[in-house]
């Protein structure tokens, strides 16, 4: 008998040598069946370490997520902004929560994580090593970047390790509001003065071919898709999505009366789609390198709140060590 | 784990409303209960998700094994008479 999801199987155990090795045949024919694969169970080890890279990357792009819009906190253009600014914040914090204790079902501790991403060794999405310059970039987050995460999280919600789903539809749920609040914040500018309507224009402009680069490289390029979409932990390609992003996006881009930044955009009525132009790769392989505009400043900020924090974890560590004593000393 | 780098993990119950029974929404760290509730609190009842919320040591659960053919549970498969579908019913009689 051993505990459920819990560390204590964790990295600093032995691997039991009686445990025979992951039955492959086994396991392929529990995905073939739609089935579910649990924390405890055999697993190819490829498979583990696919997903905690996965969902470690996942939870530390919530966690670097929360910086941008941050930012904007403390100059949010009423009270309203601010408290939905704030609650919305406070949920990315939930969502990097939900997804360590998801990651760490399989085996991993949360430090090591953390530590990794301090380290540099695992990354987070590339789109919040973006500037938010003005208040739109806050609603073009929201509508856009949101947009996007929604687009890649939904069929996540199926993804074939139990944890890893549960926490996505939690998470789906939640972003449902982040996604309004950001469309709500451009349709007020858009519907604002002409300089309100410039700086909606703006935001969308800059934040538009990012967004699209959030899908990942194009199928063609994408050497880990295969894999990962026969273990079910991928349900659909990279391009599939980025148009399904792009379908949905275009008609709210018309009404929020926002041009989109892409003169190629049209419909297609033989393919049922709408054309885009060309994303420009190069750029989303220079900020995954660490050259983006904002890389250095995020993770500073990152590691300087974890540095800031440790007084007060290492204080409540020693207030719950205080009550345990007392306790044993009372029974 | 040999050197303990966070906080104990908690594992979450909540129940969504009375009359319902908990049910696991999830896990955390904290350094005692007080602060697993809270944080319980905080992170998975932020929308009125609960009216009532357990936290239990994860290391202080037993479990069985995870494998679905597990010989722990081979005494249930063979007493298909436990199901009222293994009776018959003449035609005609209801409400049995």
């Amino acid at each position: 008998m051993e505990g459920v999801y819990g560390n204590d199987f964790g990295t600093d155990q032995q691997p039991d040598p009686d445990r025979a090795a992951p039955d492959e045949a086994a396991f392929a024919a529990l995905l073939a069946g739609e089935g579910r694969v649990e924390p405890r169970d055999d697993m190819p080890e490829a498979y583990r370490k696919t997903l905690i890279r996965q969902i470690a990357q996942h939870a530390h792009s919530e966690i670097i997520g929360m910086q941008p819009e941050g930012n904007w906190i403390s100059r949010a253009p009423s009270l309203r902004r601010k408290a939905i600014l704030m609650a919305k914040v406070q949920d990315e914090a939930g969502h990097g929560l939900y997804l360590y204790a998801a990651a760490e079902t399989l085996g991993v501790d949360r430090a090591d994580l953390v530590d990794q991403l301090h380290s540099g060794r695992q990354k987070y999405s590339s789109i919040f090593n973006y500037p938010t310059l003005t208040w739109a970039d806050v609603g073009a987050i929201g509508w856009l970047v949101d947009g996007a995460a929604i687009t890649n999280q939904v069929p996540l919600c199926r993804c074939s390790y139990g944890p890893y789903a549960r926490a996505m539809v939690r998470v789906c749920k939640e972003e449902s509001f982040h996604q309004r609040q950001g469309f709500e914040i451009l349709y007020t500018l858009s519907h604002g003065t002409p300089e309100q309507k410039a700086m909606a224009q703006d935001a969308v402009n800059r934040y538009w071919w990012p967004s699209l680069m959030m899908f990942g490289p194009p199928d063609d390029d994408s050497p880990n898709s295969a894999r990962s979409m026969a273990w079910g932990i991928k349900r659909f390609s990279n391009d599939d999505l980025r148009q399904r992003f792009v379908d949905m996006t275009v008609p709210q881009s018309e009404a929020l009366g926002l041009g989109l930044p892409d003169p190629e955009i049209r419909w297609n009525d033989e393919r049922g789609h709408y054309d885009y132009g060309e994303i420009d790769f190069t750029e989303l392989f220079e900020v995954i390198k660490g050259n983006g505009p904002c890389n250095a400043e995020r993770m500073a900020h990152k590691r300087r709140a974890y540095d800031e924090g440790a007084w007060v974890r290492t204080a409540a560590e020693a207030y719950a060590a205080k009550r345990a004593r007392a306790t044993e000393s009372v029974a | 784990m040999s050197t303990r780098r966070d906080w104990p993990l908690w594992e979450v119950f909540v129940r969504a409303r009375r009359g319902l029974s908990h049910v696991h929404a999830g896990s955390l760290h904290a350094p005692d209960a007080e602060m697993a509730l809270r944080n319980a609190r905080d992170l998975y009842t932020r929308r009125g998700e609960g009216v009532s919320i357990w936290v239990v040591k994860a290391s202080d659960i037993e479990a069985s094994t995870p494998d679905e053919r597990d010989p722990f549970f081979d005494p249930a498969a063979d007493k298909i008479y436990r199901h009222p579908t293994f009776y018959d019913v003449p035609e005609g009689v209801q409400h049995l």
